[in-house]
């Protein structure tokens, strides 16, 4: 069978990682860390947690779905879900500013806030459905 | 696109648009029955539609392989998805094209190489348009995410097409398009 990969492709491809791993940097290390957590359900909050202190907090989500959120060393992440995908325990640990988990079937949004200017913002909301097309 | 001398050569193009169109949109249909999700991230897919693309682009040119991306769209999106869907996958096909042909046109680079780029570019097509629209610049978290899923998506279907290419580009079947 013929190589369909040639030396250049090679070289291409890396520099396309190469590019998106300095962007990566670029942007993580730009990013202030959060000192709260902003979850939404159905697009309404209910509720803000301090990133400070550790602890799990059980989500009751959109139709009777939940997760549970859990906070450790400054981090939060999805330690449980009633969704079959489990995807959002998959979308890792979040503590920057601006950084979220999302949990489409039980409509649940966790949104790392912090500083002066944080809060809601109104943007980001109210359309991640659109995502899923 | 080779000129148009006759009625022959029209009915020719408006076959071989007709058959990848259609083979595009039941590929596109395909996928969105795979259920596969690589980073826990809505909308990273494999992107098998762009083997059409890719076939087109290399078998025919960039302008068969734009108006098969564009049909394909508004058929699949009109079909099972909404006005965002078509907008979403517009914007992915076109920048990708773009840049597929870009690459195709200096000579430098083979089909799996160009593929990848344009998986890539796919994708952020998409984000660029979900930013607009949901108005939140944070999504350009998931541009790494992004990238990397584009170029292995890519590869995969880059060597895909590379294999049918040269399995059908000496069957006569590209007499009329060159």
């Amino acid at each position: 069978m013929r190589n369909y990969i040639k030396r250049n492709d090679i070289i291409l491809i890396s520099a396309i990682l190469l590019i998106s791993l300095v962007f990566t940097v670029i942007l993580y290390k730009g990013m202030r860390n959060g000192d709260r957590i902003t979850v939404y359900v159905d697009n309404k909050t209910v509720g803000e947690y301090p990133l400070e202190s550790d602890g799990t907090i059980v989500i009751e989500g959109y139709n009777g779905g939940h997760n549970t959120l859990s906070v450790e060393n400054g981090y939060a992440f999805m330690s449980d879900a009633s969704c079959p995908d489990k995807l959002c325990m998959h979308q890792g640990r979040i503590s920057g500013e601006g950084q979220l988990i999302v949990c489409l079937p039980n409509r649940v949004i966790i949104k790392v806030t912090g500083g002066k200017d944080s809060g809601p913002e109104g943007r980001g909301e109210g359309g991640y459905d659109a995502i899923t097309e | 696109m080779m000129p148009l001398q006759n009625n022959r050569d029209v009915t020719h193009k408006i076959a071989y648009i007709s058959v990848m169109t259609a083979l595009a949109a039941v590929t596109g249909y395909l996928e969105q029955l795979i259920p596969v999700n690589f980073f826990g991230i809505p909308g990273v897919k494999l992107g098998l539609a762009n083997i059409v693309s890719l076939i087109a682009l290399y078998i025919f040119d960039a302008g068969y392989a734009f108006i098969i991306m564009l049909l394909r769209v508004i058929l699949i999106g009109a079909m099972f998805g909404n006005m965002y869907a078509i907008l979403f996958g517009l914007a992915g096909g076109t920048l990708s094209i773009l840049v597929m042909t870009a690459l195709k046109r200096t000579g430098l680079f083979g089909i799996a190489g160009i593929s990848a780029a344009g998986g890539v570019c796919h994708n952020l097509g998409q984000l660029m348009i979900a930013v607009f629209t949901l108005d939140s610049l944070n999504l350009i978290y998931y541009v790494p995410l992004l990238a990397v899923s584009g170029t292995v998506c890519g590869l995969v279907t880059g060597i895909t097409a590379g294999v049918v290419c040269d399995r059908i580009g000496g069957t006569g079947f590209n007499e009329s398009g060159g």
